[in-house]
């Protein structure tokens, strides 16, 4: 081997002995460092050492043909082991710092870790406490689809430079839609597509307010909900109320359980045997992440969402592609409120979004701005929810006010788009008027 | 070329409440039962639907304004009453619209006037009921707890923006619901919720602490329009004739050229979001010391989105707030008397309201319908950043 023989000779390959991948900056590391090692005391002290007597049983049940034998885990050894987990995950963050790369596995981690020791804690009042997992997550899936279609929605918008804060609104409006044509019409079907017709006619409300008349988005959607929730109010109490039978029994859309599939343990009862709202939102998750990271459209839409002027200038149609993305969003908040009227209960009641609109909106924004990071901001939205609801029935050793556990999504919301859980950045344009 | 402005504004907003009006009219005719029978044979009598249409419009928007202001069957005290009740009703919407509109002049958009009325009620129903103060104090001192609680709340919406960049829409949002589940909570509370702990109603203001009734024990107008009507005067003042105001204005008018000429634009949007959450505050605090008494769930009721609207239709002006406050309380209080005397519902105020604001919101629809000739009125909000990201 000599040494290359002329400083211009090129070498035959780069040899990448390490590549150097960036940590958080010192001070954000401590930050969330001493965050976790929080979290992992808490778990420790609150959920292991003041623990009950009784063991935890976790069952597999929800109703499918096979099932998976029960889990039981001694009631206080589980939380402190999973406690030390989360110590162990701090301690790294503050000596060593994890890459930022790996910010969602270790938020992942420590969120499983201190769900699944609370669970143990709250089952260990007395012996033979015990809880189904399947019930726990079917009533997840449950309160989380109309936060998922809406969180969709309002990815959609925003990604091609629309805010949607009306998604509270087309909910509304939706579920409105659906259940009133559904009675008309007689038939559940025609309500699933008369509530997708009618969120879609807000979004499009939305959009030549938004577009051509250039009104502050955020204001707008603001404005739209309050004339959703006073129209949707007005219309329940002057048609409804007044002639239930002809305006407002539609009945319920009923489970399909796909066959086969719906038999597997777990996942049988908590996936396949759902109606056909909730098999639309499989669709769309997977449709809305291929099509916006797959296809021209997509590309179009995103390259409108961040630098409307370059896209214009590459001859892609700004309005046009905004146009039809907000009143296609549109469109599957409605569907979301198809499944708060006729998909779940049936008949529609005065302001039966109660707020979902808002916390899909948060999800968004939890999930920045992305098709999958919406659905799984979406499914942990609707685990506290899921959770809130069972801790009042389970025998935990000390009265936990569910009050608290309510305010967690919003929290923790609050506390991504501070910063602490990695950065989130917007579409560039989204909110901007164009041209 | 001021007056000239003035003039398409002025235009903009009545053709805005005609517009409402009007779809509002649409609306009442759709509901009423007797119009849709006459509807069915409209093809052989199509001018019976229009006149039963007209008496449904014309009965409804009579009661709104009975209800509102002047009752003709009602003699003595109790014809003060509609006009009473208006005021009872704007005095949060004051209060509150003065709030996001201050927020508003700053380039910040605070959809958390929910959160910090309900704040700033819980802070001041506990010194109402908690603390033991001579008369004058005790209403002082419950008052402040009021403004300190929606001034913490809205405090940390602008610490939280000006420190970590954090969004105020999100932020503000996220914190009412924080804000509710602190309110459940509270009212589950020993020490909190009334004895016997059966309803979710906190203990009762101590009478010293109330405020005091304007008009005399019927009447429910209170103490706190004028504290709202004070704190219009307060917002004109800062804005208009203060060096504070100068700089929170230079903020929302550009927060770049603030920051180059010297402006410590983090902290002038600290000071902006927590003096717009002591306002709300304070709207909470007269609700519980002037109408209700004591706490429940649904102290806050819509103020907090209703004053949005106000803020919007007040063009973020004091006076304006004060205005459109008062229309829009009327409109509250009409609603209650148009809804039990013609059984239209009490929402259609709502969808009212939502169409002015939304007319007004786009001036160039405005002007595209009537017909008026171009230029004067600014859209309402065009000082808000756009994005989520500046």
């Amino acid at each position: 081997m000599s040494a290359p023989t002329s400083p211009a000779a090129v070498p035959d390959a780069v040899v990448v002995h390490a590549r150097v991948e960036p940590t958080a900056g010192l001070r954000r590391r401590v930050v969330t460092g001493l965050l976790l090692v929080a979290v992992g005391l808490v778990t420790v002290l609150g959920w292991g050492l003041g623990s009950g007597p009784g063991d935890a049983t976790f069952r597999f049940g929800g109703g499918a043909a096979i099932r998976l034998p029960d889990l039981t885990v001694p009631g206080t050894a589980t939380p402190v082991l999973l406690g030390a987990v989360v110590l162990a995950l701090g301690a790294f963050q503050l000596v060593r710092g994890f890459r930022l790369r790996r910010t969602p596995v270790v938020v992942g981690v420590t969120l499983a870790c201190f769900v699944v020791a609370f669970l143990a804690w709250a089952m260990s009042g007395r012996a033979g406490g015990s809880i189904d997992v399947v019930q726990l997550l079917q009533s997840t899936v449950f309160l989380a689809t109309p936060l998922v279609l809406g969180a969709l929605a309002g990815v959609l918008g925003e990604r091609s430079g629309v805010v949607n804060v009306a998604i509270e609104g087309q909910m509304l409006t939706g579920a409105f839609a659906g259940a009133l044509v559904a009675t008309l019409a007689g038939s559940l079907g025609a309500g699933v597509v008369g509530a997708v017709l009618a969120g879609a006619a807000v979004g499009w409300l939305l959009a030549v307010f938004a577009l051509r008349y250039q009104v502050n988005q955020v204001i707008l959607g603001v404005v739209l909900n309050a004339a959703a929730l006073g129209f949707t109010g007005w219309a329940y109490k002057a048609l409804m109320q007044a002639d239930t039978e002809r305006f407002n029994s539609p009945g319920v859309l009923q489970p399909l359980p796909i066959p086969l599939l719906s038999d597997l343990p777990v996942v049988g009862p908590l996936l396949f045997s759902a109606n056909v709202v909730v098999y639309l939102m499989y669709v769309l998750v997977v449709a809305l992440q291929v099509v916006l990271f797959r296809t021209r459209w997509g590309l179009r839409t995103r390259a409108v969402g961040e630098h409307p002027k370059a896209a214009a200038t590459v001859g892609i149609p700004v309005l046009r592609v905004r146009y039809v993305n907000v009143v296609v969003a549109g469109g599957m908040a409605g569907l979301a409120g198809a499944y708060l009227s006729i998909g779940t209960i049936g008949p529609f009641t005065e302001n039966m979004s109660a707020g979902k609109g808002f916390i899909a909106l948060a999800a968004v924004i939890f999930g920045r701005w992305s098709p999958k990071g919406a659905v799984a901001a979406s499914l942990l939205f609707g685990f506290f929810a899921a959770l809130q609801t069972l801790v009042g029935i389970l025998p935990t050793p000390a009265a936990v006010p569910s009050s608290f556990l309510a305010m967690l999504p919003y929290l923790a919301t609050i506390l991504a788009v501070a910063g602490f859980v990695g950065r989130v950045r917007a579409p560039a344009a989204s909110g901007e008027v164009y041209p | 070329m001021r007056r000239l402005r003035w003039g398409g504004t002025w235009l903009v907003t009545v053709f805005a409440v005609v517009g409402a009006l009007v779809v509002g009219a649409v609306l009442i005719a759709v509901g009423d039962a007797r119009t849709r029978d006459a509807a069915t044979y409209f093809f052989s009598y199509p001018w019976d639907t229009f006149t039963e249409a007209g008496y449904a419009v014309r009965d409804a928007y009579a009661a709104l304004l009975q209800g509102a202001l002047f009752n003709p069957a009602l003699s003595g005290t109790a014809a003060l009453g509609p006009i009473s009740e208006t005021l009872v009703n704007a005095t949060p919407l004051i209060l509150t619209g003065l709030a996001v509109a201050l927020a508003f002049r700053v380039g910040l958009f605070n959809i958390g006037a929910q959160g910090q009325i309900i704040l700033g009620a819980v802070v001041a129903a506990y010194v109402g009921f908690a603390w033991d103060l001579p008369a004058g104090l005790h209403l002082l001192v419950a008052l402040l707890g009021g403004v300190l609680g929606g001034t913490l709340w809205g405090g940390l919406v602008g610490w939280l923006k000006a420190r970590t960049g954090a969004h105020e829409v999100i932020t503000t949002i996220m914190l009412n619901y924080v804000a509710v589940n602190l309110l459940t909570f509270l009212l589950g509370l020993q020490g909190f919720q009334r004895p016997p702990y059966g309803q979710a109603i906190s203990e009762a203001v101590a009478p010293s602490a109330r405020l005091p009734l304007l008009l005399g024990p019927s009447l429910r107008v209170h103490l706190g329009l004028l504290v709202a009507l004070a704190a219009a005067v307060g917002v004109w003042w800062l804005f208009t004739r203060s060096t504070l105001g100068f700089r929170l204005r230079a903020v929302g008018a550009n927060p770049d050229a603030a920051r180059t000429a010297g402006m410590a634009v983090g902290r002038l949007q600290v000071v902006a979001m927590a003096a717009a959450g002591g306002l709300a505050g304070l709207a909470g605090a007269s609700q519980v010391l002037g109408v209700t008494g004591s706490v429940t769930g649904s102290v806050a009721g819509t103020v907090g989105f209703d004053a949005i609207t106000v803020a919007l239709l007040g063009r973020n002006n004091p006076y304006g707030v004060v205005a459109a406050g008062l229309l829009f309380g009327g409109m509250r209080a009409g609603s209650v008397q148009m809804q039990s005397a013609t059984g239209v519902p009490v929402d259609l105020v709502g969808v009212l309201q939502a169409l002015v604001v939304l007319f007004i919101a786009a001036p160039a629809l405005v002007r595209a319908v009537f017909r008026l000739k171009p230029g004067g009125a600014r859209a309402v909000g065009s000082e808000l950043s756009a994005g989520w990201t500046r």
